[in-house]
């Protein structure tokens, strides 16, 4: 049961969290200046590294979204970051 | 029957006699003893079967590696499965069951099985039965191999505690290494939890082998170390394992206690130390899974704290020094013993012991058990025989914690490898086997500094490596319990099975219940020997959680059963028990489904049917209730959802959808505006959570979230609602003021009435008029109180959701996720309008306009009218006349309509808005029923009954 550290709460269990999004990912608008293909990769292509990767996640428990940057292979913690302009 | 007891020494109390039954064998123990010593001192040997060839089984060790002693506990009229016989105390009236076996251990009937063994080889099952289907002989297969029996008439308590706990230090393995670790910690103050799987107190092999610690008894060093580590604050855990290491530090351990619940612990640590010790490894030779043949350790462990002895005619064969102690202690029992040393070399003969030097042990006589051996080639008289390969450090919570091991020739063992896990690790768990490196290793890793405590000797010991010898003749098991034998090793390396993995998998090596305890490494070193490679490069299986088998409900604790997945509960639940309310899930809340006694669709038809003629009330409190508060909140509900909200006058209400990113309709519901800067989104009851997070994640991460709040108040508000032509009148003879009943339809209003806020809403889920009052929660009572008052004389029903779900669907409003599914796009639903008008941007916006949502073929929401009394089953599928036989569609709700007093339907439809009126099949489970397609409205179109 991984730890991980809301940027308003604290450490908590990973249970309480849930996955967001990839961070980093823009959504392409407006729309109609969207190719399906485009929209396609934004809806389902992940990167999913093996290795650090940088994600958004959501402290269900208080609500708030935060940037959280990890390794997928050792669990590491390496970083956590509120949200762009966003101070905890 | 060879096993006695000694007439002192020992744990037990011998003023405390045990009556049990083994097998229906009426057997005494005494007071502090396990089951094991118990058996082994009353003398029966066979205790079971193996779970193939149902060889017999005795008992072989001390601890959670028992391969062989398993057995049903029947104790208080509750049986328990596969208790190791080692783990588990003895109580007065206990009936023992071996397993496996029938009738009892000592006549197994597939006994015979054995005979045959030259034909059921590794890998058998998947060659034999495979190709004639595997499920023909599946049953026969499970009647002959397995383990207990679980008794379906005991549902064991879901009585577990799970505790969760911090500390400073996480000592496993209460033996000298962590006894001086604790130690060592506690000194500073910390605070340290030491835990042990066995039980009867603190020492590990201390405790049979004994010690001199810093000059004194080692149980002085013990106990000092006890009271320092209680005064700091830890705590000290004997009969508890630790049974797995989990990320980020977590350990989970489960402490067993005789007259109070267990108790499952999860505790995250600031530092771990392993300490857990080594496992004697046995040795190979033909027969060497009679029941007699036992490990030499073990049998030192049952004389001393037991008072048990294992034979009184003992072979001892070993390759190393610990099994001197072991040879003289029994000696001096009074026990017959000769040693057998595959060495050259030694210490010397124990006082009262045959030694014999270069001496190989190559097979055990008996066929039932041990009747003596076969030592260099010559017979030696024995009833018992003791072995000792050596020993394998407890590795396992190291791996799984994500640990590597190296091989370490001294030791012959693999060892945890420096640095490669958080955690630390001292002792006999690390190859450290004699007492003063155990003691300096646990000093060092529990942070002390100075002299770590002195043992009287160093304790070290001299070994030669054991291993299988795969030219010897006989049978020589390496997994007793799995049935796995040298030779099966060889076939799966002859048929390329030469990965351990895949070792174990084709020949069941170490898949057994006590996981390969002693037979990992044999299986190992004989893959080793047979492919030529070695040790390190054979490599090791993954160890995996639990340590030790642990039972479910451990781990389920408190979570069965009503406490698994809590249903939420309605505030006015004992009001509506009152009125005979019948209950069940619905969308995760406990709700009225009809009310009063009889069959609950004849109860709902006139439920729904007094609605219609003249008023029925329903809690629709678990309606979703979110407020969206500020002066950005209109931006973001326009956002968020399909239907714009900036545009909605305050006070007034307008029905919507909230889309998910790709198109698809993932709640509807009605938006109310308070008021400028104030919204109350109800969203379906399963769906509240949801809709909650779309919004938060649109307000944090595409808005300003300093311009919008969102709270939601769901619990917080008691909602009835009434509907019905005489809806307004009920309401008005409450007390309701008339201000309120005027309300337009989809018109909202907050006022304060009795005293306490309330908010009125005429919205309709039922097609008639409708009101909904909510007031605070704490106020609903009140609520409906003065509603049940003048209900009666208004002719006032209460109605249960399968009433609603009649009214819905005559109307064709849709639950969503009932009637739409994860393709369902809200112009699907005929709700195209937004999306063809709609220029700014909004979630899920871009996926309507794809080549998939494009389709004229797309599946619709319509309605079906079938002939004959009977409801369509939900589900069928809907297929043309004639032409080819493909589903274009099928039900999503079915219900009798009391009011027009038919059959309807709703469905999803391919091309479904422009085959109204069209003949169709509706084909289910093989019968099949015409259908017509009709509007998904079937009563009331024009909406005239809106206004009572």
């Amino acid at each position: 049961m991984q730890l991980f550290t809301c940027p308003f709460c604290g450490p908590r269990e990973e249970g309480e969290f849930h996955f967001a999004a990839e961070a980093g990912k823009a959504r392409p608008e407006p729309a109609e200046e969207v190719r399906d293909a485009d929209w396609a990769d934004y809806l389902y292509m992940n990167d999913a590294p093996k290795g650090t990767a940088r994600e958004v996640w959501v402290h269900v428990t208080c609500g708030e979204f935060f940037v959280m940057t990890r390794n997928t292979v050792t669990r590491d913690i390496v970083d956590i970051e509120a949200l762009p302009g966003r101070t905890a | 029957m060879s096993g006695w007891r000694l007439s002192s020494g020992g744990g037990i109390d011998r003023a405390r006699p045990l009556s049990f039954t083994f097998d229906g064998q009426p057997l005494t123990g005494f007071e502090g003893d396990t089951l094991a010593s118990a058996l082994l001192a009353s003398g029966p040997r066979i205790l079971g079967r193996s779970f193939k060839y149902h060889r017999p089984r005795g008992l072989w060790g001390m601890g959670g590696e028992e391969p062989n002693a398993i057995l049903d506990v029947t104790h208080e009229g509750k049986t328990t499965p596969n208790v190791r016989a080692t783990q588990m105390a003895l109580q007065g009236g206990m009936a023992l069951a071996s397993v496996n076996a029938a009738p009892d251990a000592a006549r197994d009937r597939f006994g015979l099985m054995d005979l045959a063994h030259r034909f059921i080889p590794a890998g058998f099952y998947y060659k034999t039965f495979m190709a004639l289907g595997w499920m023909r002989w599946e049953p026969m297969i499970r009647r002959m191999a397995g383990l207990g029996r679980v008794d379906p008439a005991h549902h064991p308590a879901a009585d577990v505690v799970p505790m969760n706990a911090r500390c400073d230090l996480l000592v496993i393995g209460a033996g000298p290494a962590g006894l001086a670790a604790a130690k060592a910690a506690a000194g500073q103050g910390r605070a340290v939890w030491l835990v042990d799987e066995a039980g009867g107190g603190v020492g590990g092999a201390l405790r049979w082998r004994g010690g001199t610690i810093d000059g004194g008894d080692w149980r002085d060093f013990a106990s000092e170390t006890v009271r320092a580590v209680e005064t700091a604050g830890g705590r000290v855990m004997s009969n508890t394992t630790l049974w797995g290491a989990f990320d980020h530090g977590l350990f989970t351990a489960w402490q067993r206690s005789g007259d109070t619940p267990d108790r499952h612990w999860r505790i995250r640590a600031a530092q771990v130390v392993l300490a857990a010790g080594a496992i004697e490894r046995p040795l190979w030779f033909a027969n060497n899974d009679l029941p007699g043949v036992m490990s030499a350790e073990a049998a030192l462990h049952y004389l001393r704290l037991y008072g048990a002895v294992a034979g009184r005619n003992i072979l001892l064969a070993t390759g190393n020094d610990a099994s001197y102690p072991v040879a003289a202690a029994l000696a001096e029992a009074g026990a017959r013993v000769t040693l057998a040393d595959a060495r050259g070399h030694g210490p010397a003969a124990p006082e009262g012991v045959e030694l014999l030097r270069r001496a190989i042990l190559t097979k055990a006589k008996g066929t039932r058990e041990v009747g003596g051996a076969v030592v260099e080639g010559g017979h030696v008289d024995a009833d018992t025989v003791l072995v000792s390969g050596g020993y394998t450090p407890s590795v396992h919570l190291w791996c799984q914690a994500g640990g590597k091991l190296d091989w370490n020739a001294e030791v012959d063992a693999l060892v945890p490898r420096p640095e490669s896990c958080e955690m630390a690790v001292a002792g006999a768990a690390n190859g450290a086997f004699g007492l003063q490196a155990a003691l300096d290793q646990g000093h060092r890793a529990g942070g002390g500094s100075g002299v770590a405590p002195r043992a009287a000797a160093a304790g070290d010991w001299g070994l030669m490596p054991m291993r299988p010898d795969p030219t010897l003749r006989g049978r020589t098991w390496l997994d007793p319990q799995n049935d796995v034998t040298l030779k099966d090793v060889k076939i799966a390396a002859q048929e390329g099975y030469r990965s351990v993995e895949h070792l174990k998998r084709y020949t069941t090596l170490g898949m057994a219940t006590d996981q390969g305890r002693s037979a990992n490494f044999a299986g190992l070193a004989a893959m080793s020997a047979i492919t030529g490679l070695s040790i390190p490069e054979t490599g090791t299986t993954t160890y995996r959680p639990p340590f030790t088998p642990v039972p479910l409900k451990t781990i389920a604790g408190p979570r069965r059963g009503e406490l698994f997945n809590p249903v939420k509960r309605l505030a006015l639940e004992p009001l509506h028990r009152d009125h005979d309310a019948r209950f069940r899930e619905y969308g995760g809340w406990l709700r009225p489904s009809v009310y009063g006694d009889g069959d609950e669709t004849t109860l709902a038809q006139a439920e729904a049917k007094a609605a219609r003629d003249a008023v029925g009330l329903y809690d629709a409190s678990p309606l979703g209730k979110i407020e969206v508060i500020g002066p950005g909140a209109a931006e973001l509900l326009d956002f968020c959802g399909y239907v714009r909200m900036s545009t909605l006058k305050p006070g007034r209400a307008r029905y919507g959808f909230m889309l998910s990113e790709t198109g698809i309709v993932h709640d509807d519901g009605v938006v109310f505006r308070l008021a400028e800067d104030r919204f109350i989104v109800s969203a379906s009851s399963s769906h509240v959570s949801s809709v909650r997070m779309i919004l938060e994640e649109a307000r944090q991460d595409r808005f300003d979230p300093s311009q919008s709040f969102i709270h939601d108040v769901t619990a917080n508000w008691v909602t009835i609602t009434l509907t019905g032509p005489q809806a307004g009148d009920l309401a008005h003879a409450a007390g309701v003021p008339d201000r309120l009943l005027a309300l337009p339809h989809m018109g909202v209003v907050e006022t304060m009435w009795n005293g306490h806020p309330a908010r009125v809403a005429r919205v309709s889920f039922t097609g008639d008029l409708s009101y909904e009052i909510s007031v605070p929660a704490r106020h609903g009572p009140d609520l409906h109180d003065r509603l049940e008052a003048v209900r009666r004389a208004d002719k006032g029903r209460w109605i249960g959701l399968e009433a609603v779900m009649i009214l819905r669907a005559e109307k064709g409003f849709i639950l969503v996720g009932k009637d739409t599914d994860g393709v369902t796009m809200p112009h699907d639903l005929g709700w195209g309008g937004p999306r063809d008008k709609r220029k700014d941007e909004y979630f899920g916006r871009r996926a309507l306009f794809t080549s998939e949502a494009r389709r004229t073929d797309r599946r619709q929401l319509v309605g079906l009218i079938t002939d004959g009394p009977d409801p369509l089953p939900v589900g069928a599928h809907l297929l043309a006349e004639d032409g080819p036989r493909r589903s274009l569609g099928f039900v999503t709700s079915s219900h009798v309509s009391p009011t027009l007093n038919r059959p309807i339907a709703l469905a999803l439809l391919e091309a479904g808005q422009n085959r109204m009126g069209e003949q169709l099949i509706a084909f289910h489970l093989g019968a099949e029923q015409p259908v017509r397609v009709a509007p998904a409205c079937a009563l009331d179109p024009e909406g005239g009954r809106l206004n009572g």
